[in-house]
């Protein structure tokens, strides 16, 4: 379990120097992203539209942000992950179009994600769920926001971050997912809890 | 006296506390879990659900950024005046909470897709309405996130299997919602009444403190194997893998029609955040969950 402090834009030889159940800090500049902005940021590549930003080297975090304005300032008062597998769906596809080199979020992804992280060069780091307080003090500067038409949850907010994490490396770019080797431990298990429970099957 | 008033204010006071200070209860709890968890990366991840919760609390920030679906339990005395006004203190209390605290606008239209920005809409907040003697009125908010939301089941098992039915259901929404509801969880589990009843009564035991168990001695020996079972199955704190995977369980229950045995468990995150007060009928307010800070 080694720690690793990257700055972006980070380089797809520095990403495939971790190894699951490293820990990462990122500095530099995340993205927010949840459903809407995945599907929106896929459809502006289908048509050959640029983003608002060029995410290579960057992080994507699967985050809805409490958010507060005073004048033009935007300020991310409460910043946890969100449940990635909602994304799965667009996700091998947003790191292989955008050349994102970290995924941020909570619970997992499965194996179209897993499979782009390996042949692109990315990670796929979990932040703890509901530490929200724990990411916002890591975001120094909201820097902007996009596509506020689908709320700000779904929104695209671009952070300034210090020290972002600690990541847990659950993926990696070596093939391994820590979420797919617990959920088969988990499986092999169940017989003994039925036991324990008293139950025949 | 203006209870819309009072209850307004009461109300947004409720929803500060649930989502910026976790319950006591809840907090003893994560702490035992950090102290007697074996796995590297399932104790990193209670730390950091430890320096948030502290976070919070020195920040006064809301504890994790999904401030929920925000529901209401109410129980009015029948003797208690104006409870018409009820209702519209609630929803006003939710938008003053939402821009003030702030809190996170989670309430979408399901057709249009819109966010109402300010966490109202069709029902919402839920108000569930309870009428006891007495001429005080009891509110506690509970705001309820969507991670552990989208795991919840209702069931209708059958009822030759009885309890050991109800057993391995459980144990298997456990294991199927693995990582999603940011574990370690507390389970609320119901039997009987109905699909709607089970899974009603099962979402309102995660109102009780962790520490206390059901009174009838055969039910909390079923909380407690529940509660070793869920623990054996090593997914661990967000499913990285430990000891730690549920922190409580509570079980309720209603009789059941003899050809149905409905069955329900609604999973609550480690951000289990609810908070009650109690409106006395000369306007006095006592807080029963939170010191008012």
């Amino acid at each position: 379990m080694a720690v690793y402090k990257f700055k972006t834009p980070i380089s797809e030889e520095d990403i495939r120097k971790l190894k699951v159940n490293d820990v990462l800090y990122v500095t530099g500049t995340i993205v927010t992203a949840r459903d809407q902005a995945h599907r929106r940021a896929l459809e502006f590549f289908k048509q050959g539209k640029p983003l608002p930003l060029n995410l290579e080297g960057l992080a994507v975090f699967h985050c809805g942000p409490v958010v507060s304005k005073e004048g033009d300032k935007w300020t991310a008062v409460a910043a946890g992950p969100t449940t990635s597998t909602r994304m799965d769906i667009f996700e091998d596809e947003f790191i292989k179009n955008f050349k994102v080199r970290v995924v941020i979020g909570k619970g997992g992804m499965g194996k179209k994600t897993t499979d782009a992280i390996a042949k692109y060069g990315a990670v796929y780091g979990a932040f703890t769920g509901g530490a929200a307080i724990l990411a916002a003090r890591a975001i120094k500067n909201v820097r902007g926001v996009e596509w506020l038409d689908l709320g700000t949850p779904e929104a695209m907010w671009i952070f300034e971050v210090e020290e972002f994490g600690p990541l847990a490396v659950a993926i990696d770019s070596h093939g391994n997912n820590i979420f797919t080797d617990v959920q088969k431990k988990v499986e092999e298990g169940k017989q003994r809890i039925y036991q324990k429970l008293g139950l025949t099957t | 006296m203006d209870i819309g008033k009072i209850v307004e204010d009461v109300a947004f006071n409720l929803l500060k506390q649930a989502v910026i200070y976790l319950p006591d209860d809840v907090k003893q709890a994560l702490k035992k879990a950090y102290a007697e968890e074996t796995s590297d990366t399932g104790k990193t991840q209670l730390k950091a659900i430890l320096d948030n919760v502290e976070l919070a609390e020195k920040y006064k920030a809301p504890v994790c950024q999904d401030t929920g679906t925000i529901i209401f339990y109410v129980k009015a005395g029948s003797e208690a005046k104006d409870l018409d006004k009820i209702e519209n203190a609630l929803i006003n209390a939710t938008r003053k909470a939402t821009k003030e605290i702030p809190l996170r606008p989670n309430s979408v239209d399901p057709f249009t897709q819109k966010n109402s920005g300010d966490n109202t809409g069709r029902y919402i907040p839920f108000l569930h309405w309870e009428i006891v003697p007495g001429n005080s009125i009891e509110l506690t908010a509970m705001t309820k996130g969507g991670g552990s939301e989208n795991v919840c089941v209702t069931g209708m098992l059958v009822p030759g299997e009885g309890i050991n039915g109800l057993k391995k259901f459980v144990i298997d929404a456990v294991i199927k919602a693995g990582a999603q509801p940011c574990p370690p969880t507390i389970l609320g589990m119901a039997i009987g009444g109905g699909a709607d009843i089970s899974i009603k009564l099962a979402k309102k035991t995660l109102l009780k403190p962790l520490n206390e168990s059901n009174p009838n001695p055969e039910i909390a020996k079923l909380e407690r194997d529940i509660f070793e079972a869920a623990n054996m199955t090593g997914i661990g704190p967000m499913g990285l893998g430990g000891k730690t995977t549920v922190l409580g369980v509570h079980v309720d229950y209603a009789f059941r029609h003899p050809a149905s045995f409905p069955a329900a468990v609604a999973f609550n995150c480690w951000a289990a955040r609810r908070a009650s007060a109690r409106i006395n009928a000369d306007g006095t307010i006592e807080y029963l969950t939170h010191k008012i800070k």
